[in-house]
């Protein structure tokens, strides 16, 4: 199902951990959901010095977060906010088309961490995660009905290809 | 290196007994059992010889009272359709329970589409009906009570014979799904009281793509397939001989080991359950304590998601099944984990055990040596764990 990446990064996580000290904390995501993903980072002359992740959910969910942190090391805060959902699953070769909804928070999550340290430098917050209770779809992300795979409204009650309830989130 | 395979609910090995009576069956190369001709006696006869090993395991008094089908799935498809369009005139209500099987759920959603009505009755924290439930959901237009026997989740049994004195009493039809029952525990229809019992090969040792279903003489029901006269005119179609062959010899072995074979999964299930309580931190042991199936353990392991566990385990060589959302492919948590109070990050975590007669309590000891492993390497990941485990120091510290 997964690919040989996935599974590497699955397997072998990079960057697993909590960051008592980071500059920036990004959480996404709610059990209900799925997928709860939390990026840490730490940054240096605007550069992401080091980031570490926290993740509850699916083999997809975790390979998605280790990928992600191996990306975004090293960059410039800058370009650390271009990373998208969409390149993590392309590094990845790919993920099933069920799984590119919970388990793309990875850039979300990364962006949050950002804002977060963003915020902190303006004085905006002190260290206070931001926290999101509802999971949304970024702009242009297409649902896929869990069952049959074929591209659903997000609000849609029923799958239009397979006639499914689509009653949770999809 | 030999998987150790834990998800017997899925699919059961083939017995040789039976492999080699499929195989048999395969070479005698049967003509059709409807044909008139001796070919066709031939046929005939080897299908009577099933249905009467079948009959046997749930002592259905007549042998024409079960028929075979292709799955648990059409079985029960075919009792509440069947039972629902024929019984139609008389009312559109059925009454239901919260933890049914997905053949249940989903064929009664079908017939909501149809104007037929559905009251679902709750079940208690271990997953068992009350059955004063069952009595007070009955109106005076109910055609139908359908109750599965246990479940395939957490292997819980039901009141089935309680909840049939009462349809009985308010002459409602009664269907029970049965599918991971029959030829694990005891099933006996009459004792039952039931006029419907779904259940499928599969689930003791037979081939895949057979299921049989149990028609008490004189209820009202109406086939799924219509067609030819096959099944005693209830399922139209030429039968899978090879299949029910393979059928009858599993319910033969099935009824004679069934006492060893419950015996040996009550040994690896206590085996298992104290395992896991020892070693792991944090986790919940689903369903009723006594009233279960001996060849299940359902365990909701916490702050983690279940298609890591079963991704790490399978690197290990470890078959076993779980019930997240995620791993399912629905992206819905478990209807029956929600109903018996498990929140929706427990449901995520868990995983459905099933074992067989060949199962070893060294391979039971394997599986606890890694699962202890991999919950571990799982919960170091998880921002849910680490949030509890900060929460725990916090409150060492200060008391």
């Amino acid at each position: 199902m997964y690919s040989q990446v996935v599974m590497d990064h699955f397997k072998n996580p990079r960057n697993v951990g909590e960051m008592k000290d980071a500059d920036g904390v990004g959480e996404v995501g709610n059990p209900i959901c799925g997928d709860m993903m939390t990026i840490y980072i730490k940054v240096k002359d605007e550069h992401i010095d080091d980031i570490s992740f926290l993740t509850f959910g699916c083999g997809a969910a975790i390979a998605v977060s280790s990928m992600l942190t191996e990306m975004a090391k090293g960059k410039t805060v800058e370009e650390a906010q271009n990373i998208t959902n969409k390149s993590v699953a392309e590094a990845l070769e790919g993920l099933p088309k069920n799984k590119l909804h919970c388990s793309n928070l990875g850039a979300d999550a990364l962006h949050m961490a950002i804002k977060d340290y963003l915020d902190r430098k303006a004085g905006i917050s002190k260290g206070t995660s931001k926290r999101a209770d509802k999971h949304e779809h970024n702009h242009g992300d297409a649902c896929y009905c869990p069952y049959c795979d074929v591209e659903t409204d997000e609000k849609a009650p029923v799958c239009v290809n397979c006639g499914r309830e689509l009653d949770e989130p999809h | 290196m030999s998987i150790i395979n834990l998800d017997h609910l899925a699919a059961n090995p083939l017995l040789p007994e039976v492999q080699k009576a499929m195989i048999d069956a395969i070479n005698k190369n049967y003509a059709n059992p409807s044909s008139q001709h001796k070919l066709g006696d031939e046929a005939a006869a080897a299908l009577q010889t099933a249905r009467e090993k079948v009959a046997r395991l749930i002592n259905s008094p007549v042998e024409k009272e079960v028929i075979f089908t292709s799955s648990g799935t059409e079985s029960v498809n075919h009792a509440v359709k069947g039972v629902a369009f024929a019984n139609a005139n008389k009312g559109k209500h059925i009454v239901t329970s919260n933890i049914e099987h997905n053949a249940v759920l989903r064929t009664l959603r079908a017939l909501k589409m149809m104007d037929y009505r559905v009251t679902s009755v709750p079940v208690d924290h271990y997953g068992r009906i009350n059955p004063t439930d069952v009595a007070d959901a009955i109106r005076d237009d109910t055609i139908l009570v359908t109750i599965m026997h246990s479940n395939n989740e957490i292997g819980t049994i039901q009141p089935i014979e309680e909840i049939a004195e009462i349809t009985k009493a308010k002459k409602v039809i009664f269907h029970t799904d049965a599918v991971d029952s029959v030829g694990v525990v005891p099933i006996d229809v009459q004792q039952l009281g039931v006029d419907l019992l779904s259940f499928a090969a599969n689930q003791f040792y037979g081939p895949s793509g057979v299921g049989g279903l149990y028609i008490r003489r004189g209820t009202r029901i109406w086939p799924l397939l219509d067609g030819g006269v096959q099944e005693n005119n209830k399922r139209a179609g030429t039968e899978n001989l090879i299949g029910i062959i393979g059928m009858g010899v599993a319910a033969d072995l099935a009824k004679r080991e069934m006492d060893f074979r419950i015996k040996h999964a009550k040994k690896i299930k206590n085996r298992l359950i104290e395992g896991l309580n020892a070693r792991i931190e944090d986790i919940y042991i689903n369903g009723h304590p006594e009233l279960s199936l001996p060849n299940l353990v359902s365990v909701s392991v916490r702050f983690i998601e279940g298609e890591g566990i079963v991704l790490m385990l399978d690197e290990e060589n470890i078959a076993v099944s779980t019930r997240s959302a995620c791993a399912a492919g629905a992206l819905q948590a478990s209807h029956v984990l929600l109903s018996i109070g498990r929140d929706f990050a427990d449901a995520q975590g868990t995983l459905v055990i099933t074992y067989g007669r060949d199962t070893t309590e060294a391979e039971i000891d394997r599986f606890l040596d890694v699962l202890e492993e991999v919950v571990q390497t799982l919960r170091n990941m998880s921002p849910l764990y680490t949030k509890v485990k900060q929460e725990k120091a916090e409150g060492a510290a200060a008391g």
